[in-house]
């Protein structure tokens, strides 16, 4: 885990870095001091049980966590706190989010979603200046079926469908950090295979903090892991070295790791 | 036929009022979580200062285009105060429902008290044009103009709201907000501009109810918001808050409901709408066009 | 919430003790002492300058610290429900008006003594607070309270349409003297009805302390926090909530009676939505969920009410610029403008409000 250090260069200085993070919702001790950074490149996969608070650190680092929450420790993204930056500010900065909801708007259409995504030039800030026209292009090659649903309520697509939208939605702006929440939960295994192979694609250009269950997903496109256990950091390594040790695993995770095809 | 005809007429010009002020109300609510009590002091705004102007405005006047200039003003008026109550009271609270709702309670007794002091307690007569106070001939019913004049001014409100919200970004960014405020700004949008753009809008719909209910009643008092706002309040549960649609079903059926039993049983109308509300709560709670199980209570 | 403040008064109570001082004597005989403090008043001719314009014992001051009480009362009452249950009633004047109205009802149209009337008045009122609330119970939060709002509303719109001619309409309805005991009535007798505002008070604090220091007043606050760990308990949030609404309205009825032989009559304000509203400004001022607190509010609040309309167009304020002086001849004005200030500089209210807050977020969906 390299410290964080305004010197170093930024290609070796991790993207984000989180540090010493505590959330406290509604009387309850969420997180009890994660500490992790994530590189510039890869896939990080944030893994641990149900409700260790996987997703609540991703809201933490974006400042969606609810209303009288609270938070206290540091969150440095690309060397610079994020505290008391408003989230719509962070990400215009970068930080594109996947919610585990997926967080579509039922209802509005699909090219309507997509529209609001967009970030028009009328309301670019100074830090985002040289923003070219939002990419539909990329949206549209990884999710054709997109282009022909325009018209079609968002809220009567199918779970798949709506996990593509809200990927193709981030998509749309340039993102130097993607904070996707589990976006294979629910869905049959054909389209797990479909949505891992647009992860890999997308990693391929931009890093990507990845909150997942599945193992055989993790386990083809993660890099690095940081697994959470009550509340706090209790692994941070290579995917491979986590998984290849399946009483690691299964003490960390609860399951076993079967070797099924991603 | 013709007592069905003078009630339905009636009815929607009622309907028509409630809406204007209902839907204010609702976008707020729906948008901001901001269960605004000072909404009747809008109402209040809008038709004092039409009457000012019509009294005191040079080239505003009771009659003709006058008169016009006179509710531009008034509607304007609306809009402003609004306007200023988000900047300046509203916004500095942000995320603190419960401390936002306790302003307007506060705002709304500090405002009427205030229109009170500088106007009186008593209600004065309201300038309206000599064609508000005739009636129309329809059928074989004689109805009242103001009625049809709420009637279309809400149905013009109506579409001018529906065709803001389906065409313009703001609007976009208004429709999803109302569904999911918070993924609104996770896509990089700063909600908090259209807060006060639809407090402005709430606040000039809410004057123009409260100068036309002027009109068709004739006088202007402070406490004229409050009762109204009750029944804006009423209606935005019934049609589901945060949907302009809705709230224009419930604002009809509300209108409706309350000329035609008034008529038959002389005070059972409001008790039949607080049926209504009752049964509809019980039904489905989250209004007739409200999203089920969603954010709003 | 109520556990952790007798841990830590335990904690606060051993350390007195170590220090020598009886804390748990002072805890338990500061409120009976007030109490007493409160019934001499009115024989004390002590003066307050500023404060009072006569003497304690003049009928005039006895009135105001009656009413004052009156209200001290019906704010803690409120405050079962807002502070120490979670819910948010726009509607809890109509019980006060019902108490109120009833009274005055009935001396007027029967020949029955007021301990009957006022028995009935209280019964019935009870009754509409258990069925008008278990209707409104199905519905939570916002709904809950534009519900109660309505109901309220209808009771306002029903005593204003004076079906019958009983309610006396606009004018209100005034109360006979001949038709209440001659301890109550004439000016002589203020002292009388200020026992009773006093003896109101102490019931409402005796019952809603004694609630919140019994199981059931655990259940409250459980339910104000969290439904959910009621629920597991195998209890009904539905019942609990309707138990603090339907004591609470007993409670606002007695008031009401109460108000109305102080003042001599009902009148159509007792059911304005104005009145809940300035409740609701009351219970936050000083403190939801406290003990004293609400009470506190209620008492400075109707105080301030009282007292700066008489300021108001007091020789001082009149001289001001026109422009000051009108809105400062309004009390709602004034107290409207202080609650917001409230708000904003001192959300600890009189007793500490920010903690309380805390769980009350719940009762309104914050995105």
């Amino acid at each position: 885990m390299s410290a964080v250090d305004a010197a170093t260069p930024s290609s070796v200085r991790p993207l984000l870095s989180i540090v010493d993070l505590r959330v406290r919702i509604a009387g309850s001790q969420i997180l009890q001091g994660v500490s992790f950074d994530v590189p510039a490149t890869g896939v990080t996969v944030l893994l641990g049980r149900n409700g260790v608070g996987k997703s609540t650190t991703l809201k933490a680092v974006l400042g969606l966590t609810p209303a009288g929450s609270q938070v206290t420790g540091e969150v440095l993204f690309d060397g610079v706190p994020t505290a008391g930056q408003a989230t719509h500010h962070l990400v215009r900065q970068g930080l594109g989010y996947v919610p585990e909801d997926r967080g579509i708007f039922a209802g509005l259409t699909v090219a309507e979603n997509l529209k609001l995504a967009e970030r028009t030039s009328s309301s670019l800030r100074s830090e985002a200046s040289g923003r070219a026209e939002p990419d539909y292009d990329t949206a549209y090659q990884l999710f054709p079926e997109l282009r022909q649903r325009g018209r079609q309520r968002a809220g009567t697509l199918s779970g798949g469908q709506q996990q593509m939208l809200a990927i193709a939605r981030v998509l749309l702006n340039p993102n130097r950090l993607l904070l996707v929440d589990e976006p294979t939960k629910g869905l049959a295994p054909r389209l797990v295979t479909e949505v891992a192979d647009v992860v890999t694609r997308i990693a391929e250009s931009v890093p990507i903090l990845l909150v997942e269950q599945n193992l055989a997903l993790v386990r083809r496109v993660g890099r690095d892991a940081v697994v959470l256990a009550s509340g706090a950091v209790a692994y941070s390594g290579p995917i491979g070295a986590l998984l290849d040790d399946e009483e690691r695993t299964r003490s960390l995770l609860g399951v076993g790791h079967h070797r099924a095809a991603a | 036929m013709s007592t069905f005809l003078l009630l339905l007429l009636t009815g929607l010009g009622l309907a028509g009022l409630y809406f204007l002020v209902a839907s204010g109300l609702s976008l707020v609510f729906g948008l901001a979580d901001v269960l605004n009590f000072a909404h009747g002091l809008f109402l209040s705004v809008g038709a004092y200062a039409t009457w000012w102007a019509a009294t005191s405005l040079p080239g505003a006047g009771s009659e003709g285009f006058g008169f016009v200039l006179a509710v531009a003003f008034g509607v304007a008026a609306g809009a402003v105060v609004a306007s200023i109550v988000e900047l300046v009271l509203i916004r500095p609270l942000y995320k603190r429902t419960i401390a936002q709702v306790l302003v307007t309670v506060g705002l709304s007794l500090a405002g009427v008290a205030l229109l009170q002091a500088i106007w009186g307690a008593d209600a004065r007569p309201f300038p309206r044009p000599a064609w508000a106070s005739r009636v129309t001939v329809i059928g074989d019913a004689s109805v009242p103009n103001s009625s049809l004049l709420l009637a279309v001014a809400a149905a013009v409100v109506l579409a001018g709201l529906l065709a803001f919200l389906r065409f313009t970004r703001v609007g976009l960014v208004i429709r999803a907000g109302v569904e999911d405020r918070s993924m609104v700004t996770a896509l990089g949008i700063d909600v908090r501009k259209a807060f006060t753009l639809v407090f402005a809008l709430g606040g000039a719909a809410a004057a123009l109810a409260g100068i036309l209910a002027g009109v068709q009643f004739s006088v202007v008092s402070p406490g004229q918001g409050t009762s109204l706002l009750i029944f804006g309040f009423i209606v935005v549960v019934i049609g589901g808050m945060g949907s302009i649609t809705g709230t224009a079903w419930a604002a009809a059926a509300v209108g409706l409901l309350q000329q035609f039993v008034n008529y038959y049983a002389s005070g059972l109308g409001d008790i039949c709408v607080v049926a209504l509300l009752a049964v509809v709560l019980l039904v489905r709670p989250q209004g007739l066009a409200g999203v089920a199980g969603g954010a709003h209570a | 919430m109520r556990p952790e403040t007798t841990a830590s008064e335990q904690r606060r109570d051993e350390r007195a003790g170590k220090a020598g001082v009886p804390w748990f004597l002072v805890r338990r005989f500061v409120p009976v002492g007030v109490l007493v403090l409160l019934a001499v008043l009115p024989y004390t001719s002590l003066r307050i300058p500023v404060l009072f314009e006569r003497p304690l014992n003049a009928p005039g001051s006895v009135h105001l610290i009656a009413i004052c009480l009156v209200f001290g009362g019906l704010a803690l009452s409120y405050d079962l429900m807002f502070g120490r249950t979670g819910m948010l009633s726009f509607g809890h004047a109509l019980y006060f008006a019902a108490g109120g109205y009833a009274t005055a009802i009935l001396l007027d149209q029967t020949q029955w003594p007021l301990w009957m009337v006022a028995l009935v008045a209280v019964l019935g009122s009870t009754v509409l607070a258990l069925l008008l609330g278990s209707v409104a119970l199905r519905t939570k939060g916002i709904a809950f309270a534009m519900v109660t709002l309505a109901f309220a509303q209808i009771g306002a719109i029903a005593v204003s349409r004076n079906p019958g001619r009983i309610t006396g309409g606009e004018e209100g309805l005034s109360l006979d003297g001949h038709r209440l005991p001659d301890a109550l009535v004439g000016v002589v007798n203020t002292v009388n009805l200020y026992w009773l505002a006093l003896a109101f008070v102490a019931v409402v604090a005796f019952i809603v302390h004694r609630i919140d220091d019994a199981p059931a007043g655990r259940v409250l606050a459980a339910v104000r926090d969290d439904d959910r760990r009621v629920d597991v308990l195998g209890l009904s949030p539905y019942r609990y909530r309707l138990l603090a609404f339907v004591i609470s309205g007993a409670l606002a009825a007695v008031g009401g009676v109460v108000y109305v032989l102080l003042i001599g009559g009902a009148n159509p304000g007792l059911t304005a939505s104005d009145l809940t509203l300035s409740l609701l400004v009351m219970v936050v001022l000083g403190g939801p969920g406290t003990r004293w607190g609400p009470l506190a509010g209620g008492v400075v609040f109707a105080y301030l009410d009282h007292r700066l309309t008489a300021v108001g167009s007091s020789d001082a304020v009149e001289r001001l610029p026109s422009v000051l002086s009108g809105p400062l001849s309004e009390p709602l004005f004034i107290l409207g403008v202080v609650f917001i200030l409230a708000v904003y500089f001192f959300p600890g209210g009189l007793a500490g409000l920010t903690q309380r807050l805390g769980p009350l977020r719940r009762l309104l969906p914050g995105k």
